[in-house]
């Protein structure tokens, strides 16, 4: 941690140490209480080199360099406040982060807004070690993507989110931070070189995989279930004023799966995980549909992108249960 | 780049030259085999330098590498903190600009450059942004500083005198007078425009003839050259002053001597560090190495020298054996049956009258016997020529006699009202001792060019003489010597209150406002307190909301608060009509106007533009100044 870091540390410690540090409720705006300042590393080096400058002012008696170290001085505090009023006013209206799996970048949102008449140039927005940088023009809002690294399945919360500014002469940096209270999903890496859909564990008798291509066999209708997808309801029967049903075909019928947590002996937690989304996976591209065991419980055999998921989300949290 | 060795100028244009045609082709990646080269000329011109300066540490040497330096990292670097640094040479480099040069040319360009480093600074915080707007920025950036600028100049505290030893060479300045004199050596200086030294009479102007700025004193003589003799000097003057009293403030430019070039003869001064010299000059104790104000008087009607030593004048009375020995001749003759010293000063003068000398700024070159070739043969010669010449014929004759330089004459700045002095005034006269008269001036150059004393030396040369620009007569040197005066006026001032700007002007300052200057906690109080004030408006600046919207919304939003005001707030999802109506249910006496207010906002606000839109928008605002809810 070197000493710019240190320094910018300090601010964040006294809040803590005032019993300030809860999650910022959004939307939140940037106030003058809410801005922090300090000189940046260029910033250091700059104020030494007006010293030696001054001290080179003074000995040789030089009048003008006076006058020239004296117009930095004055430019580099009005830099200070210009900096300082880069960010005031600024709201943070929104943070929105998908799940993803692990392993891929999280892409963090901040819906960033600019209500005055000012251009803001140069904002930088730090989530742990990810930096974007984005200019709002006078009065318009922007979507400031920042891509959050993932290594691990579960929930990840998202870092304090530091918005600043060295704008304009990079001397002096001001922030201001920002902790969310919010969390990524992320779902287990699909195991690569899975092996494939397990067969002989379908939990109904009937079950036979005969076709996949089987959406045309039409075999009967049942009545709608919300999980089922919107593109086998019978809009037909439902327009002449029947009851919602859906339609079954012959491919889908046999071939509920059950992927179950508690079937795959000798592995650890982490990889039964990746196994089963690699699975889950399969299974949905292949229009099937599949039931998932896991420790917390069974869901239902189900398919499409609202089943795929709840499956997800149960497999990024799963557990075992050891006794 | 006018005060770097001319190589190192070459190269760092060459360097300069290579980085524009690398940005120009889009090029500017530095890759190993770069770095390796800008090694290496890093080291080749530090050895140039080296070997250029004869050392190392030094000002010029540093000066000039720090210039090669700023070039070759220019060409090196690529990376935004590559260039942060050389943004900081390069205001070392601007600091060392004044080293040689404090000029208000130089202070401009000077800002011009903190412009365009500040600029670049905010180009590389912000790349997204155009050069212009990026030059706005740091324009707006200095606008903001110039407050802190002056506030800063004036009250931070100044140290008088260097902080330690400044090594020999931190100084450079104009010599103008010499410590000896040969034929030509003045001419030379007549070709200078420069200013030597300015004065400001507080009263009345001493008159032409009495203008006498007394430079070195040569008493030695070799039978060509004058040279200068150690003297001794005390703090008060060796005369009593008498006659009429003069007094000013000079400003002497530096010169690296000690010489203050006042005007004959100085009275006692409160000014310290000055002393009086045996042979009338007025020294400083330390050489002039910056432009020098004193607040000096004179008395030119003062008797000097009535008690020399006797050694001082025979030393006066010195010839080189054998030398001139056609003046001897003369003089002997002169010398003759004449009563008294002043008798044959007359009869000098008379000679050398009847001589019809001529007075030319090119006089021919003389050989071994200068004096006698002058007198006898060319009559052409410029005042050295004639004051060499009178006095080796008074010493010819027996009266202590020495050749005095300096400057003469000076002319009146229309602006300002400061006698200006210039290099071209430069001059050498004469003064010869007589028995209970002391050193008496004599200038033979008035014979032949009586002018010369009077009106200056324009008038002085014949026609034919070809005059430095400055002095020709026209319309075109009329209009460019007034420039120049108002030049130099403005220069003036700016070298008086900006650049000779030291301890004892600001305490001055300082109680001008009432406060006491000398003490050093008073000045802080104050700085602080400016600085404070300052950087609260900056700040006041900084949270200042410019009102968001345009009339029409600030109109409605007047309405709105007035509504309020009233306990009805209008709710944020309720657009005008809808408020109206809801007011008009709650406060049915003022219905009718309400509804009038929100429906002509809602109209001009959301329909389209009509030719009568500017009259309607000032009804509307007619209507809600008057408004008020019963």
């Amino acid at each position: 941690m070197n000493l710019v870091e240190r320094l910018e540390a300090i601010p964040d410690r006294a809040a803590a140490w005032l019993g300030r540090r809860g999650p910022t409720k959004l939307p939140m705006q940037l106030t003058q209480g809410r801005i922090y300042i300090l000189p940046s590393g260029a910033g250091m080096a700059f104020g030494m080199a007006l010293i030696v400058l001054l001290i080179g002012a003074i000995n040789y008696g030089l009048s003008l360099g006076y006058g020239l170290v004296f117009l930095l001085v004055g430019a580099a505090l009005s830099a200070t406040v210009q900096s300082f009023r880069n960010l005031l006013g600024l709201n943070i209206t929104r943070l929105r982060i998908d799940p993803v799996f692990a392993g891929e970048p999280a892409t963090l949102q901040i819906l960033l807004e600019n209500p005055t008449s000012l251009r803001r140039p140069a904002l930088r927005l730090r989530c742990g070690t990810a930096e974007s940088l984005a200019t709002l023009e006078a009065v318009s809002s922007a979507d400031i993507d920042i891509p959050l690294p993932t290594t691990q399945r579960g929930w990840m919360p998202v870092p304090a989110i530091r918005i600043g500014t060295r704008w304009p002469l990079g001397l002096v940096r001001a922030w201001s931070l920002l902790r969310p209270d919010l969390n990524c999903l992320v779902y287990p890496a699909p195991e690569a070189g899975a092996p494939p859909l397990p067969q002989g564990n379908s939990r109904e008798t009937a079950g036979r995989l005969t076709r996949f291509s089987g959406d045309d066999d039409f075999a009967g209708l049942r009545p709608h279930r919300l999980t089922d997808s919107p593109r086998h309801v019978a809009w037909k029967a439902a327009a002449s004023g029947g009851p919602l049903l859906t339609k079954e075909f012959a491919a889908q019928q046999g071939t509920s799966l059950l992927l179950d947590w508690h079937s795959l002996h000798g592995l650890g937690d982490d990889a039964r995980a990746a196994r089963l989304t690699a699975w889950v996976l399969a299974a949905e591209g292949l229009g099937m549909r599949y039931a998932l065991r896991t420790p917390e419980g069974l869901l239902d055999a189900a398919s499409g992108p609202q089943h795929l998921r709840t499956c997800l989300a149960r497999l990024a949290l799963a557990r075992s249960r050891h006794a | 780049m006018a005060y770097l060795p001319p190589w190192v100028s070459a190269c760092c244009i060459a360097l300069l030259g290579w980085q524009a045609l690398r940005c120009w082709r889009g090029d500017i990646v530095s890759g190993r085999l770069l770095r390796l080269l800008v090694l290496l000329l890093a080291a080749a011109i530090a050895g140039g330098i080296r070997l250029q300066f004869g050392y190392f540490l030094g000002k010029d040497p540093g000066i000039a590498l720090l210039a090669a330096l700023l070039c070759l990292k220019l060409l090196e670097g690529s990376s935004s903190r590559d260039l942060r640094a050389a943004m900081l040479l390069a205001l070392f480099l601007q600091l060392s600009l004044f080293f040689n040069d404090q000029t208000l040319p130089v202070a401009a360009l000077a800002l011009g450059g903190a412009l365009c480093t500040l600029a670049t600074l905010v180009a590389l915080e912000d790349p997204a942004a155009r050069p212009l707007s990026a030059l706005r920025s740091s324009g707006l950036l200095m606008l903001q500083a110039l407050p802190f600028l002056v506030v800063l100049f004036m009250l931070f505290p100044r140290l008088p005198g260097p902080l330690w030893g400044l090594p020999a060479n931190a100084q450079s300045g104009v010599t103008g007078l010499s410590d000896f004199m040969a034929p030509g050596s003045i001419s030379q200086l007549i070709e200078s425009d420069e200013i030597a030294l300015r004065a400001e009479f507080a009263g009345e102007l001493p008159p032409p003839s009495q203008r006498y700025w007394r430079g070195p004193v040569l008493s030695e003589f070799d039978g060509r050259v004058w040279s200068v003799r150690e003297t001794l000097a005390s703090r008060s003057p060796p005369y009593a002053v008498r006659g009429s009293r003069y007094d000013y403030v000079s400003t002497v430019e530096p010169h690296n001597q000690r010489l203050l070039l006042a005007l004959d003869f100085p009275g006692t001064t409160a000014q310290s560090g000055i002393s009086h010299a045996s042979d009338l000059r007025l020294l400083a104790d330390r050489p002039v190495t910056r432009r020098t104000r004193m607040v000096l008087s004179a008395y030119p009607e003062t008797p000097v020298g009535l008690n020399d030593p006797a050694f001082e004048l025979a030393n006066a009375r010195q010839l080189p054996p054998q030398s001139s020995p056609r003046t001897r001749a003369l003089m002997a003759q002169l010398s003759a049956n004449a009563g008294d010293a002043q008798t044959i000063v007359d009869r000098a003068l008379l000679f050398l009258r009847d001589q019809n000398l001529t007075y030319t700024l090119s006089p021919p070159l003389l050989g071994d016997e200068p004096v006698d070739e002058f007198l006898f043969d060319t009559g052409l010669g410029f005042c050295e020529h004639f004051s060499s010449a009178f006095a080796v014929m008074m010493r010819a004759a027996g009266i202590p006699a020495r050749v005095v330089t300096g400057y003469q004459g000076g002319t009146i700045n229309r602006f300002d009202g400061t006698m200006v002095i210039r290099q071209s005034d430069a001059h050498a006269w004469v003064e010869v001792w007589i028995e209970d008269r002391g050193w008496l001036r004599v200038d033979p150059t008035a014979l032949a060019a009586p002018d010369r004393i009077e009106r200056g030396l324009s008038n002085a040369l014949p026609d034919s003489d070809t005059r430095p620009f400055m002095m020709r007569s026209g319309v075109v040197a009329q209009v460019m010597r007034d420039m120049r005066d108002r030049w130099e006026a403005l220069a003036n001032a700016w070298d008086i209150n900006v650049i000779g700007f030291n301890q004892q002007r600001q305490r001055d300052l300082l109680s001008h406002l009432g406060l006491d200057g000398a003490e050093l906690r008073t000045l802080l109080l104050t700085l602080v307190g400016t600085i404070s004030l300052l950087l609260a408006a900056l700040l006041a600046w900084a949270l200042h909301r410019r009102p968001q919207g345009d009339a029409l919304d600030r109109m409605w939003h007047r309405f709105c608060k007035r509504m309020a005001r009233h306990g009805l707030a209008r709710l944020p999802s309720e657009g005008p009509i809808d408020y109206a109506e809801r007011i008009a249910r709650e406060s049915p006496p003022n219905a009718a106007r309400v509804r009038a207010i929100a429906r002509s906002y809602a109209r001009l606000r959301y329909g389209a533009a009509a030719a009568d839109t500017p009259a309607r928008t000032r009804e509307l605002a007619h209507r809600i100044r008057e408004f008020s809810p019963q």
